[in-house]
């Protein structure tokens, strides 16, 4: 008797439900996943309403932005697992040789060439791409290896790490520089190297955060980490932002002001009070309530992907999925600890609220790698 | 071994993969904590600390400044009005960096250095935070749309509309009302701050200036709700501003305008003074100035052409020019010679052309060289003969002709509401010992008894003085202030007790003096008979001529020999009705030689404007009495 003969002897409503269950397979789609992004994405256009000042073309721009995303994460959701496994190291290289170019012949704007334009092909920032490319390289090349990995692919691992995070340093990008480090560092951390290993990492970079100050980072990244400490010191300018946000998280008090009527934000004091500032707004007009209530959704979010890691089959997958999680928790805590004024100004978007077409798309696209994981888990398996 | 190593192990990778996950989300959880204890202590343990910086920032509170009071002639015609003129200001706070600010609205609109300069030193100086400071008033409607355009590159710069002072009689009123101007440095350090935040005008000079606190009203605050480029959103809460008091003066436009043209371009001053109240009717300093092109800040080409000019149009000779009264003060030295008993109205003199004191050789000289031959009181005022007076002089003695001239305001500011005028010289034994260090000389009491010599007035002294002869020695203060509107702020005013009634010991040398002065317009011998013709009521008047250059010992004056600005001041001093008089004028025509030629018309034709053409019941008399051609000729 074949499994398939068993199934077919269930009663009838058991089947329907595995139909259901079928279908949402077949499609790909994890809808606990979905249904969380589906949320925070509608969440996140009422605050945005908000924060673009009742901006109805921003509000429709970014709606259609989300589309696009979410249709760009279904498509990412059909591809099998082996499939990003086997391209690895070409999208690797081909993102690799795009930074470079971007650094020969890229645009920009104010002062940072962040993007490619190639006749025929429509304009992109590779740096973007480098996000999924970097973490899925990392896992390819750990996963072809016995793990806990050995000192040689250690340092192999971290040279595939540095060159990228090099070449979009050099942009000059440091926030997403620092997000493609930590998320290759994060495959690394779920390979198992041992504590000893990581304790010494933190240590080499404390010790080489002097050198950093003095050699690598660039005078305006300088003055942030001086505004973090003492916003107070130039209040109408580089402390304008922090002093600003502040004042606007603090003033929204318990349950905020309601919505629309955030006075930080309506009235200009917030600046980018619709993009990297955006959870200002929120907090100022839903209070700590509101703050809490999102962060809750993230968490649940970062739980679900956690989960999916967890049950994935195989080391690659396993160690993609990690990456890309614990990625997107960097993204939420930099921007919230940065708007509140714990960490330093860096360009980091608050996922899935803030308003950005590129970020958008490649967060989208790793939930649906993280789906792809999940949905193809059964063929895998057997 | 190496080998064994490559072969890989999926349930203990597995395995720790799982373990890994814990320590992740629980590195998650330990960093969600932190952010929500940052969160917890913004929002909850400092909830009120960023309230607070939250409602500062966009609620502020503004002054709002209070309408200036507007100011009237006697009969209601508007002197000073307010009207809207469009401003350039500026918030310092605002503005992110003022020389990149202020170099693109130069570009934008014409602004010359010295805004900058006086706005530079504006915002230096005390002041409210967030209070706008004017850069630029008088914008066109071109400036206004080319800011509107670019109004967004422009953070901290605002178009507002404020009432600026116009002048609607211009140079009608220039030196009597004044004008307003902005508020300069110095002006800055002394004014209250709460008062005048907000106010950028303030009296310069006049009546503007002495009646500033009750023209200047309450200020008002508003707390408003801002953006944070500084645009006002709405009002929250606002305490109106007290307007200020509107002032109706004593002036008469129509007689300031008749001055003016009887003194037909020539300089000089004419004062007139309604005797009953007080009540300066006119007071005009010719040539003048229009005075609303100092109320916005005066340009450096115009301000030149005023300040150099031959003619000093800036200054006002009604109440700042000091000249020798001449024959005018007889009337009044001839009452002082009568109530000492140097002389009585019988007594007489013979004039041979000349006087001489007893043991000097000097010959002190009438101004008709042949002599009035036998001159009692009333011809010796009539006729004005030195003679008589020098005589009447030599024998009173300065030390009672000084105190009685005293009581008629001379070397006194007596208005009371003027206080830009000077005091002239009223010459005594002892102001020349503190002041020339030098005896007082017989002859000085002799030229002073002839209005020559140190003896220095202004016309408005010269008016109040004729005043007071009218009103047969009763003391009414001169002023500009008939009423003032309802309102808040205060009425300055000067001491009314400067002077007093005068009592003679003999009331009726009251009206030898007059009868005098009657003689001078109506008399056979009269001075300025000439302007005394043909009219329906009687005047009496005094003429004076006051040197520019001293005439040398036997040399004799010759007008047409000297230089235009070299010639005598013409003065003219009188009132009308003679019995009931209505107007008292002094008239001081600069180097317009006698004064019966040039000054005694000119007061006659403010006589007839007052009794005859602009008298409430003047319709009627004005029909049968043509006023008459101004005749010249003759002392």
């Amino acid at each position: 008797m074949s499994g398939s003969d068993f199934l077919r002897q269930l009663p009838d409503a058991s089947r329907h439900f595995q139909k259901r269950r079928g279908l949402m397979y077949r499609l790909h789609i994890d809808p606990v996943l979905m249904v969380l992004l589906l949320i925070l994405a509608c969440a996140g256009l009422f605050v945005l309403y908000s924060g673009s000042g009742e901006s109805e073309a921003d509000v429709t721009r970014q709606a259609i932005r989300l589309c696009l995303a979410f249709g760009v994460m279904l498509v990412f959701a059909q591809l099998d697992p082996s499939v990003y496994r086997r391209w690895s190291p070409w999208l690797f290289l081909i993102g690799t040789v795009a930074l470079v170019g971007v650094l020969v012949m890229g645009t920009g704007a104010k002062g940072a060439q962040r993007w490619l334009q190639i006749p025929g092909l429509p304009r992109f920032q590779p740096s973007e791409f480098m996000k999924l490319a970097v973490p899925m390289m990392v896992s390819w090349y750990l996963s072809e290896r016995y793990l806990p990995p050995s000192f040689k692919h250690i340092i192999g691992t971290m040279v595939i790490i540095f060159v990228p995070t090099v070449l979009i340093l050099k942009q000059p990008d440091l926030g997403t520089s620092l997000l493609i480090a930590a998320s290759g560092i994060f495959v690394l951390f779920f390979s198992g190297i041992s504590w000893k290993l990581v304790g010494s990492f933190f240590a080499i970079v404390a010790s080489f955060t002097p050198v950093m100050w003095f050699f690598v980072m660039r005078d305006y990244q300088k003055q942030r980490v001086m505004t973090m400490l003492n916003p107070e010191a130039d209040p109408l300018g580089t402390g304008w932002n922090i002093i600003q946000s502040k004042t606007a998280i603090g003033s929204g008090g318990m349950s905020g002001k309601g919505w629309l009527l955030g006075t930080q934000s309506q009235l200009d004091f917030l600046p980018e009070s619709h993009t990297d500032f955006i959870i200002a707004v929120l907090a100022e007009e839903f209070g700590f309530v509101g703050v809490m209530l999102l962060l809750t959704l993230y968490l649940m979010i970062i739980a679900r992907g956690l989960y999916i890691a967890v049950n994935a089959p195989d080391s690659f997958s396993r160690l993609l999925a990690g990456s890309l999680v614990m990625t997107f928790f960097v993204y939420i805590f930099v921007n919230i600890g940065m708007v509140s004024g714990i960490l330093p100004i860096v360009g980091v978007p608050l996922p899935l609220v803030s308003y950005g077409g590129t970020s958008i798309v490649t967060l989208l696209a790793a939930f649906g790698v993280l789906m792809s994981i999940h949905t193809h888990r059964k063929m895998l398996e057997r | 071994m190496v080998r064994a190593r490559t072969i890989k192990d999926p349930a203990r990778e597995k395995r720790i993969f799982f373990a890994r996950v814990l320590v992740a989300s629980f590195i998650v959880i330990l960093l969600t904590g932190a952010l929500i204890s940052r969160l917890y202590y913004l929002q909850i343990l400092n909830y009120e600390h960023f309230q607070t910086l939250s409602d500062k920032n966009r609620m502020q509170l503004q002054s709002v400044p209070p309408t200036r009071g507007l100011i009237y002639d006697r009969n209601g015609v508007l002197l000073a009005d307010n009207r809207p003129v469009f401003s350039l200001n500026l918030v310092k706070e605002r503005v992110r960096d003022m020389d990149t600010t202020l170099t693109r609205l130069q570009q934008l609109v014409s602004i010359d250095e010295d805004d900058i300069d006086r706005f530079k030193k504006r915002i230096r100086g005390p002041r409210r935070p967030y209070e706008p400071q004017s850069l630029k008033s008088r914008l066109t409607e071109e400036e206004i749309a080319r800011l509107a355009v670019n109004r967004h590159e422009l953070p901290g710069v605002e178009v507002d509309a404020e009432l600026v002072r116009y002048y609607p009689a211009g140079e009608t009123m220039s030196h009597v009302l004044g004008y307003v101007g902005r508020i300069n440095e110095k002006e800055l350090k002394v004014l209250d701050p709460v008062d005048y935040a907000g106010t950028n005008y303030i009296g310069k000079l006049g009546a503007e200036k002495f009646y500033e606190e009750t023209l200047h009203g309450k200020v008002g605050y508003q707390t408003v709700e801002t953006n944070a480029r500084g645009r006002v959103l709405r009002v929250l809460d606002r305490t109106n501003p007290v307007p200020g008091r509107t002032l109706t003066l004593n002036l008469d436009v129509r007689m300031q305008q008749r001055a003016i043209d009887v003194m037909a371009g020539r300089r000089g001053a004419i004062v007139a003074i309604e005797p009953s109240t007080g009540g300066i009717l006119a007071l005009v300093s010719t040539p003048g100035f229009d005075p609303n092109l100092f109320v916005t800040g005066i340009d450096h080409k115009s301000y030149s052409a005023l300040r150099d000019s031959l003619d000093t149009p800036l200054f006002n000779r009604a109440l700042r020019g000091q000249y020798p009264p001449g024959s005018t003060v007889k009337p009044i030295v001839g009452l002082a010679g009568l109530e000492a008993g140097a002389v009585t109205p019988q007594s007489y003199i013979w004039d041979p052309g000349w006087y001489q004191l007893k043991g000097d050789t000097r010959f002190y000289r009438d101004w008709k060289r042949t002599g009035h031959g036998k001159v009692d009181f009333h011809e010796a005022i009539a006729q004005s003969c030195d003679t008589y007076f020098y005589d009447l002089a030599y024998r009173m003695g300065v030390d009672k002709l000084a105190p009685f001239m005293a009581q008629f305001g001379f070397g006194q500011s007596t208005a009371r509401d003027i206080d830009e005028d000077r005091v002239g010289i009223l010459p005594s034994r002892e102001w020349k010992r503190a002041s020339r260090r030098q005896a007082w000389f017989p002859g000085d009491s002799l030229n002073m008894g002839i209005g020559q010599g140190f003896t220095l007035t202004t016309p408005l002294q010269l008016a109040t003085a004729t005043a007071m002869l009218a009103n047969r020695g009763h003391w009414v203060q001169p002023s500009l202030l008939k009423e003032a509107g309802p309102g808040e702020g205060e009425i300055p005013a000067r001491d009314e007790s400067v002077l007093a009634d005068i009592h003679l010991k003999n009331p009726e040398n009251w009206q030898h003096a007059i009868d005098g002065m009657e003689a001078v317009m109506h008399g056979r011998t009269g001075t300025a008979r000439a302007s005394g013709r043909k009219s329906s009521y009687h005047m009496a008047g005094k003429t004076g001529t006051a040197q520019v250059v001293a005439i040398k010992q036997g040399e004799k004056y010759d007008a047409s020999a000297l230089d235009e600005r070299h010639r005598d001041h013409a003065l003219f001093v009188g009132f009308a009705p003679v019995e009931n008089p209505r107007i008292a004028v002094a008239v001081l025509v600069e180097n317009g030689g006698g004064g019966s030629s040039a000054a005694a018309p000119a007061a006659r034709a403010m006589f007839d404007a007052w009794l005859l053409e602009f008298a409430p019941d003047a319709e009627s008399e004005a029909e049968s009495t043509t006023p008459e051609n101004m005749p010249s000729g003759g002392h």
